[in-house]
């Protein structure tokens, strides 16, 4: 029966003033607000963001790449990014292969490297395609840890921050442990622990995860502190419901909002974090392709061979605008705030 | 006010002393060692590596690791594993060629930002406002050596100027003049770029913050009196609006080594940020480790400013929230 009180009484609200209305014959004296739902509501102010909307068929469209990237580059081999065709490297995008030079084995897809082959000879567009799930996955996987423990924390720290460990409270403990992260130089810290690590994809992502949570624990604190105060929170409590159910049922679907905008953003800036890794060296090592690391390489033929920096370069650009935008744009519709301006 | 500067600083020196722990467990904790570095180095014999384990405690437990690397760090005898060298004096040299990068990208990011931000939020919605909004969101999202990389070209190709380094090698005998605008040259494109990201995010925040504030009845009570449109933005409203960006200036000390290096590696500045990327290149302990603790030390130096500061502009911290700091 909880569920209703958060989210239900506005709807309950209109339906009552409606069932009057209908009784009465008079014309409304004001318009009542559409009946809608918070998220429908959150839904149609996204929709009017047209830069956001943008944002969101551009992830479609990377998710879909990525997915596809996946199975065409790794299960049903038809972009090989790993074949190495020294005969026809530095060529531009759009190049038909040529038969007389490349085994029909070795070809690319089509008989043409759509955005050309870099300088190994290896087509340019199977490794994006490679490291299009490689790139987000880094991005998903950093922000995932991130979020579990700033969650875990934070709401730690705001609904059981009371509670005493000997001399300090709960809430003293992680607040404090949160505030000495955050003075660490974080992308300083970042390519300490990974230069210091041996090199690994996994590293990559945990240690950017592990990095980046401090942002998530403090708003959901935040949040907490705030919620635990509120009627159904007490309600709830009040008639016997364990925490976990308070906790899980009642407080952090509320609390949820500003944690999918961090994510969003957060993707975008590990996605950035991981490229910026790539050009000091300490970015994903080889065989993966990721758009970062590609980026970096390309760096050193930008005279040779533009496309290898500019594809990759505006790839990432567009890319990580885009989570932006979306990120910005959900900021803005779950901002109950900034609703009525 | 006394007890509240006292009771912040009491706090910030025991996070200093959990810091350097940290800091400290970090490293040391993490495999690789500086005299794994160089395996293939026929030079380094079995002798030559336990000398090295032996001068820097490396066979040591780690709590007395601690004890002297905070011992030497007081005393100022802590010693680079790479040439030998005072931590502490490397540190400062390179600090004195970064602060010229680091004040000219701050003054930019400063002085661009509040202007940018306070137009937009003016013209809500206008063509203005969308177009910067758009251009801050792609500085944002651009990585930042792909930029600098097209702006380097650009403008070599366009002005003929050297960007890279701190000077041109073999101007010493120049004229004085040309020497002063050699460095200049050099120093506008790498402030520039360091600048952009920060630019975009802090007219952002700018903005946001505007907002909040024009909507505020005091701001509505000056339009009202029949206040000139620029007396209420930039007496009234602006006023107001500037109070959190006190808190800001926390944030900008450790940038002078987090945040540069990057563009110090891109534009070969012989700065702290290259100093770090060196160390740690070279797994060279001492210096990661002192850089790291610094850099933490000058936020938490940056925050007890920004919070006295804010204490100081703003009456309701100091006689409501004394215990939010």
């Amino acid at each position: 029966m909880g569920e209703d009180e958060g989210e239900g009484g506005h709807d309950e609200g209109t339906v009552d003033n409606v069932s009057d209305l209908t009784k009465n014959p008079k014309p409304p004296v004001e318009e009542l607000p559409p009946s809608e739902t918070p998220w429908q509501e959150s839904l149609r102010l996204f929709r009017k963001d047209r830069l956001a909307v943008a944002g969101a068929y551009v992830l479609l469209l990377l998710l879909l790449t990525a997915v596809f990237g996946k199975v065409l580059t790794e299960w049903v081999v038809v972009f090989d990014p790993e074949v190495v065709r020294l005969p026809e490297k530095f060529l531009p995008p759009l190049t038909v292969s040529s038969p007389d030079e490349i085994s029909a084995h070795d070809r690319p897809f089509g008989g043409i490297y759509l955005l050309g082959t870099d300088e190994l000879g290896r087509d340019v567009f199977a490794r994006m395609l490679q490291g299009s799930f490689v790139s987000l996955s880094i991005g998903f996987i950093a922000v995932g840890i991130s979020l579990a423990i700033g969650i875990l924390l934070g709401g730690l720290s705001g609904f059981y921050g009371n509670v005493r460990l000997g001399v300090v409270t709960v809430d003293t403990l992680i607040m404090r442990f949160t505030d000495v992260m955050l003075c660490f130089p974080t992308f300083f810290l970042i390519l300490t622990v990974v230069a210091l690590l041996p090199p690994s994809i996994y590293n990559i992502m945990i240690v950017i995860g592990l990095t980046s949570w401090m942002g998530t624990a403090r708003f959901v604190r935040a949040e907490f502190l705030a919620l635990r105060k509120q009627d159904f929170v007490v309600a709830a409590t009040s008639i016997g419901a364990r925490d976990r159910r308070v906790i899980f049922a009642h407080m952090v679907p509320n609390a949820i909002a500003p944690v999918l905008v961090s994510a969003t953003i957060g993707v975008a800036t590990a996605i950035l974090t991981e490229s910026g890794l790539s050009f000091l060296g300490f970015g994903v090592q080889p065989p993966y392709a990721t758009w970062g690391n590609i980026l970096a390489d390309g760096k050193g033929f930008i005279f040779d061979a533009p496309w290898l920096f500019f594809i990759p370069g505006m790839a990432i650009l567009v890319v990580v605008l885009a989570f932006n935008l979306v990120g910005e744009g959900l900021r803005e519709a779950l901002n109950p705030k900034l609703r009525r301006r | 006010m006394q007890a509240f500067i006292l009771r912040n600083v009491l706090q910030r020196l025991l996070l200093v002393f959990i810091v350097s722990i940290l800091a400290h467990s970090v490293i040391h904790l993490a495999p690789g060692e500086p005299s794994e570095v160089d395996p293939a180095n026929p030079r380094m014999k079995p002798e030559d590596i336990a000398k090295i384990r032996e001068a820097f405690h490396l066979d040591a437990p780690l709590y007395m690791q601690y004890a002297y690397w905070i011992r030497d760090l007081a005393s100022g005898e802590l010693k680079s594993f790479k040439d030998s060298q005072p931590v502490l004096g490397k540190i400062w040299r390179r600090f004195l060629n970064s602060l010229p990068l680091f004040i000219c990208a701050t003054l930019l990011v400063w002085t661009l930002a509040f202007p940018t931000g306070i137009q937009a939020a003016m013209h809500r919605g206008a063509v203005y406002d969308r177009t910067t909004t758009f251009a801050a969101y792609t500085l944002i999202s651009v990585p930042g050596f792909f930029l600098s990389y097209i702006v380097i070209l650009w403008v070599v190709d366009l002005f003929g100027v050297p960007v890279i380094g701190l000077k041109t090698f073999g101007m010493e005998l120049a004229p004085p003049l040309f020497q002063t605008m050699d460095r200049i040259w050099h120093l506008v494109i790498p402030s520039l770029m360091s600048a952009l990201g920060g630019m975009a995010i802090l007219s952002r925040y700018v903005r946001s913050q505007m907002l909040e504030v024009v909507g505020q009845d005091y701001v509505r009570t000056a339009r009202a009196k029949g206040a000139t449109e620029d007396v209420v933005i930039y007496r009234h409203a602006l006023r107001n609006a500037l109070l959190p960006f006190v808190t800001m200036f926390g944030f900008l000390l450790p940038g002078l080594i987090g945040g540069s290096v990057i563009f110090e590696q891109i534009f070969a500045w012989p700065g702290l940020g290259r100093l770090g990327y060196e160390a740690i290149l070279a797994r060279d302990f001492p210096v990661i480790l002192t850089l790291n603790f610094i850099a933490a030390v000058l936020t938490l130096a940056g925050t007890l400013l920004s919070d006295i500061l804010y204490a100081v502009v703003d009456p309701r911290i100091r006689t409501g929230l004394q215990g939010d700091g």
